[in-house]
Order: structure tokens, then C-alpha cells, then sequence
């Protein structure tokens, strides 16, 4: 490996942090790993300010008057919450950082199969995220994340056409990222990497990509129509001009809930990875757990109907929207009992990364079941638009999806930095995480039963003992959040040098064959896999080796 | 097509259209929007001319496809991957219509 003399002539090994190291380096970086980190550090960002409105949300609701945030106000707090929550952060989350970093050393690629595009759809997301910025802050706007017609096109003040912009572009960046997965996983496979070989994050991410490409379209150029009807008053979702507004809420759902699998397919991939490292184990039921991702991208697109129960959807196709959620809980629950299986008789270490793991694996089953009362038409149209709701997808896409992700960062963090974090306080925040989650949600559950609407800034006072319940705990889950962005950023400059490859034992080839931090080219010369992913069982066999070079022949016909 | 060139290194094949090929295709894409606006003229049942407009933009569709797209010359799992794009805007549409279509129905009279 290459070696270069830094300032204090000590010799430190290239890597792809210090190979160049001025800021056009990153702002022009075709290193799928770089552009993770731009990721990262971006939805970081916008995780911060859209928690910052969450908090505001939640002071308000700490009492039953209206008394912080006028309604206007707490309308356009919880519109900005979403907004940048789901399309800023949660989308883009573990497959821009994670999918961008580990992908292509997972499958034995030196990068992904469309560099330049790569980093196209990173700057398409930064434009997308300054441009709904901007309307946000320039009086924001009120529509909810959800942009419902014809409320959105004909009626809601504010620069909302500016923010369909915004997630539009963005759109187009989760389309570029799913592309450039889709092919790269199918054409830059090294030497046997078959496709029962490929570790399950690489199925999960095969499965989130189908969904980006298959369905962001749809929902892109929805908006747009949004737009056109809101400048243009062409009639296409608003009753006065002749549109239906419910053919909004087809097209919006189309893409919308088979974008929270975009959300959450991601996290059950880092789920089988990080069970599976810190069980010493190999997946059980492998095959049924990738298949089980591809039906949850197939079925997930068939259900969207359920969003639409009580909007004036026809009761029969209710009926079949209904039966086919139903569905959706068979792969979810194969992978939750398969997981469950692996830690069986495992060597389990109780390492933060897997105590993250086992927190997504409580709050997802929590999240899925609540799920099925909402599949089911008669409970759905008593809790639809109540606190059952918006607790029951903060347990999927923040106690999912947040709590995968963060076991993400913990465990390929030593890899991404060549630096360790503090254990004790990485588990302490994993602990404050799950207890502060559930203390801020579970009480919604409740009152979502008891009938309390959401998006309103005032509520009677019989449900003021929940609510405080609840903003009590958003403070301990907001600490829980602001724990790892101190010790991780403290653990850049002070944390424990990681040189080893393999801090936590674990399989694979980003683990085996890569060095930390890894090299801007992730392997010397590629690889050639030689075993099944998760061999924990064969430990002194490598799962893949990097072959020797070839002799180079002086003097041959060509010399 | 004889005159298409195609260059092979491992495995990838870059085929080379003759600027014909588009300048037909394009051709062919104004004259079907000129169909598209007679079509809409033409005098017929709301729902025949649902039928026919989407026929008229499928095959448009088609057309970028195949040529200016390249799907034409690529291997098969492009056009998998292109037939299931369409594959999934017909799941979008039935599954709408049958939400269109049914909501006159009444389970029992006065629904």
C-alpha cells in the first residue's frame, strides 16, 4: 500500500480521507465513499433543523392551550418537520451514506458503475434541499408534507411551488442514487460474488433502488402537476376546474408508501449485517431474508389504497388495498423472527452497534403491528388523521429507520474515520434513544384511540397528562440524539486510532479485504470471493482474497 | 441493422445510430402528436377517447424508448428492466381505475 510523508515526516498510509485533502477534492469527488460523507454531513443538517421544528411541536403540545405557536405557525413547524424529515433525511439516509460507502467494497467494486452521475445526484439533492430551504424560511408553507390537493394547488398561501422544486430535484437524486445501484450490484460483482453471496444490506439496497426508480418518478412529476395547477389553473386535481383531488392522493401514494420502504428496507439490511457481526452467526434463513426484501418492494407497491379509506376511495378497492397491507406483515415478519433466530445460540456482543440493532428490532415490531389496525378498514377509518397514526410511522421511520441508521454509523464509523467512539456513551445513548422514543410515542398510541386529531396546536384538557408524558420524553430522545453527534465528532480528533481492518470480527468483504480507513480505491486489485456471506462458521477461510499480480513479461512480443 | 457499428470491450457493446434513425424517429413522434390533437376532435365516448389518447402515448413512449434511449440495442436485461417500468404504470392505473370504476356500486341501496 501506498504511503505518503505528512508534516511531521512520519510515514501514514494513503487513504481516501488524506489523499487530497483540499475542499474542490470533496466538492469534485467521483469516491463513492466521499460522496457518502457529503451525504452525511448534509442530512445531518437537515435532521437537525427538522428536529429543531419537531422540538418546537412538541413544547407546544406540552400544554393544552395554544399558547407558544399561533395555529399558522405550528401548521408550517410540522410541514417543515416532514418535509425536511422524510425527503431531506430519511430517503436519503442510509442509502446515500451507507449504501454510497459500504456498496460497492461490500461487492468487491473499486466504485459504483456511474461515478460522475454519483455525484450528480448529490448536488441535485443540495439545489432540491437549498430551494425547499428557501421556502421554508421565506414564510414557509402549510400544506403538511403530504402537499394534499386542492389545498396545496389552489388555496395555501406561500411559496409552495418553490418547495415542490425542492423535492423534486430531490427526487431526481434518489432516482440517480437507485440507477447507479441497481447497475452497479448487477454488473461490477467481483469474481465469485454470486448473488447468494451477496451480504443481505445488498439485497435490501437492490430492493430500495427497484422502488426509487420505479416509483420517485410518479411522484415527481405529481408535484409538478401540483405546480403547473397552482401557476398554470389547469384543471388536473382541483374540483373547480374540473380535477379530482383524489387522484392526487393515488398518485402521491403510489410513491409515498412505497417510499416508507425506502426508508425501512435500507435499515433491515444494516439490521442482518450488524445481528449477524455481533452474534458471531450467520443469517439464519438467508434466502428467505432477501427474498423477503424484494417482496416488501413488490407487495409495497399494492397497498397504497390504505391512505385512502376515508377519502372517498371506493369501498371495494378499499376491500383490495386492505387485504394486500395485510400481506406486506408476512416479509416483514420473516425477517423480524429470522433476525430473532440468528441471535439464538449466538455469541453475542453487546457491542453499541447491536444494542441499536436490538432497539430497531423492539420499536419496528411495535411499528409493523400497530400497522395492521390501520390495514383493517373498520379500525382504520376510527384512528385515521389521529395520534394512532403519527405514532404508529414514527415507530417505523424513527424507531425503524432512525435506530438502523444509527446503528449504521456506529458500526461502520471506525471504518469511515479510523477512529473509535466511546463505547459506555454510545450505549448509554442507545439506551436513551429507546427509552425516550417510547416514552414520546407510545402515549400517542393512546391518545390517537382516544380520538385526539392530529395537526392541531391546542386538544381538551383530559389528554394533557399524555401529552406532557410525551414532550418529557421527545427531551430525553432529543438528548439521546445529541449524544452521538458530541462523541462522534469528540472521537474524530480524540477517539481511539483504529489501523486493524476488522475491529469488531466481523465477515466480509469490507471488513476482510479493506484497509481502515479504506484506500481511495478500496482494493489493491479486485478481489476474488471465495466464500458465502457470514461464514462465521469457517473463520480461518477469508471470504474473499486479493489476487496476486500478475508477472509482468519483459521482453514478449509487445516489450 | 447492418449499419449500426458496434464496438465490443469486455462484454459492453456502444452502438453507434445513424442521425437517421432519429431524425425518423422524431418525425414519426410529431406526426402521432398531430394524431393526438385530430384525435381530439374526433367525436366519440369519453372513455374510447381515454383508450385512444393512451394508445397514442404509449406508442410515443415506445418510440423514445427504442431508439433515443437505445433500449433497441441493449441487452435483455435493459428491456426487463424497461418492461417493468411500464409494467409497474399499468399496476398504477388498474389499481386507480378500480377504484374509479367501482365507486358508483353500493354494497346496499342509499351506501
Amino acid at each position: 500500500m501506498a504511503t505518503q510523508t505528512i508534516a511531521h515526516g512520519e510515514q501514514q498510509r494513503v487513504n481516501y480521507l488524506n489523499w487530497k485533502t483540499t475542499v474542490a477534492s470533496w466538492l469534485f469527488t467521483y469516491d463513492h465513499k466521499r460522496i457518502g460523507i457529503l451525504y452525511l454531513v448534509s442530512i445531518t443538517i437537515f435532521f437537525l433543523l427538522g428536529g429543531i421544528a419537531a422540538a418546537l411541536i412538541r413544547m407546544e403540545l406540552a400544554t393544552p392551550k395554544g399558547d407558544l405557536l399561533t395555529s399558522d405557525v405550528y401548521n408550517k413547524m410540522f410541514t417543515i418537520h416532514g418535509v425536511l424529515m422524510i425527503f431531506f433525511f430519511l430517503v436519503p439516509s442510509i442509502p446515500a451514506v451507507f449504501g454510497n460507502f459500504v456498496l460497492p467494497m461490500m461487492i468487491g467494486a473499486r466504485d459504483v458503475a456511474f461515478p460522475r452521475l454519483n455525484l450528480l445526484s448529490w448536488y441535485f439533492f443540495m439545489v432540491g434541499a437549498l430551494l425547499a430551504t428557501i421556502a421554508l424560511v421565506k414564510g414557509g408553507i402549510d400544506t403538511g408534507w403530504t402537499f394534499y390537493t386542492p389545498y396545496s394547488s389552489s388555496f395555501a398561501k406561500g411559496e409552495v411551488s418553490l418547495a415542490i422544486v425542492g423535492v423534486f430535484l430531490a427526487g431526481f437524486s434518489s432516482i440517480f442514487t437507485g440507477i447507479n445501484f441497481l447497475v452497479t450490484i448487477h454488473k461490477m460483482r467481483a469474481p465469485g460474488m454470486t448473488w447468494f453471496r451477496l451480504p443481505l444490506f445488498v439485497w435490501a439496497m437492490y430492493a430500495t433502488s427497484l422502488i426509487q426508480v420505479l416509483g420517485t418518478p410518479v411522484v415527481a412529476i405529481t408535484l409538478l402537476l401540483v405546480a403547473v395547477e397552482r401557476s398554470l389553473r389547469i384543471g388536473i386535481f382541483d374540483p373547480n376546474l374540473g380535477g379530482d383531488p383524489i387522484l392526487y392522493q393515488h398518485l402521491f401514494w403510489f410513491y409515498s408508501h412505497p417510499a416508507v420502504y425506502i426508508m425501512i428496507l435500507p435499515g433491515m439490511g444494516v439490521i442482518s449485517e450488524v445481528i449477524s457481526a455481533f452474534s458471531k452467526k450467520r443469517v439464519f434463513g438467508y434466502h428467505f431474508v432477501a427474498f423477503a426484501s424484494l417482496a416488501i418492494a413488490i407487495i409495497g407497491f399494492l397497498v397504497w389504497g390504505h391512505h385512502m379509506f376515508s377519502t372517498g376511495q371506493s369501498i371495494y378497492a378499499s376491500i383490495l388495498f386492505s387485504f394486500l397491507t395485510f400481506l406486506v406483515a408476512i416479509p416483514s415478519a420473516i425477517k423480524t423472527f429470522n433476525w430473532m433466530a440468528t441471535i439464538w445460540k449466538g455469541r453475542v456482543h453487546w457491542e453499541a452497534p447491536m444494542i441499536y440493532a436490538l432497539g430497531f428490532m423492539g420499536l419496528f415490531v411495535i411499528g409493523g403491528l400497530t400497522g395492521l389496525y390501520l390495514a383493517a378498514m373498520a379500525t382504520n377509518v376510527h384512528l385515521t388523521d389521529t395520534y394512532f397514526i403519527v405514532a404508529h410511522f414514527h415507530y417505523v421511520m424513527v424507531g425503524g429507520a432512525i435506530m438502523a441508521y444509527l446503528a449504521a454509523l456506529h458500526f461502520w464509523w471506525p471504518k469511515m474515520t479510523g477512529r473509535m467512539y466511546p463505547q459506555s456513551w454510545a450505549k448509554l445513548s442507545a439506551l436513551l434513544v429507546f427509552v425516550g422514543f417510547n416514552l414520546t410515542f407510545f402515549p400517542q398510541f393512546i391518545l390517537g384511540y382516544m380520538g385526539m386529531p392530529r395537526r392541531y396546536h391546542s386538544y381538551p384538557e383530559e389528554w394533557a397528562a399524555l401529552n406532557l408524558l410525551s414532550s418529557a420524553g421527545a427531551s430525553v430522545l432529543g438528548i439521546g440524539y445529541l449524544l452521538p453527534a458530541i462523541y462522534l465528532v469528540w472521537s474524530l480528533k480524540y477517539g481511539r486510532v483504529v489501523t486493524e481492518r476488522n475491529p469488531w470480527g466481523a465477515r466480509g468483504l469490507e471488513w476482510e479485504l479493506v484497509d481502515t480507513p479504506p484506500d481511495p480505491h478500496n482494493f489493491e486489485r479486485t478481489p476474488i470471493v471465495t466464500r458465502p456471506a457470514y461464514d462465521y462458521g469457517h473463520p480461518e477461510e477469508p471470504t474473499g482474497i486479493i489476487p496476486k499480480p500478475r508477472p509482468v513479461v519483459v521482453g514478449g512480443k509487445d516489450g | 441493422m447492418a449499419e449500426h457499428t458496434a464496438h465490443h470491450t469486455e462484454g459492453h457493446e456502444h452502438h453507434v445510430v445513424p442521425i437517421r434513425v432519429y431524425t425518423w424517429t422524431l418525425i414519426g413522434l410529431l406526426i402521432l402528436l398531430i394524431v393526438t390533437v385530430a384525435a381530439g376532435f374526433i367525436p366519440m365516448p369519453v372513455w374510447l377517447g381515454t383508450v385512444v389518447a393512451l394508445a397514442i402515448a404509449a406508442f410515443k413512449t415506445s418510440l423514445v424508448m427504442a431508439f433515443f434511449m437505445h433500449v433497441k440495442f441493449s441487452g435483455k436485461l435493459v428491456w426487463l428492466f424497461a418492461a417493468a417500468g411500464f409494467f409497474w404504470l399499468v399496476i398504477m392505473i388498474i389499481f386507480a381505475y378500480a377504484d374509479y370504476i367501482t365507486r358508483p356500486w353500493e354494497p346496499v341501496p342509499g351506501f
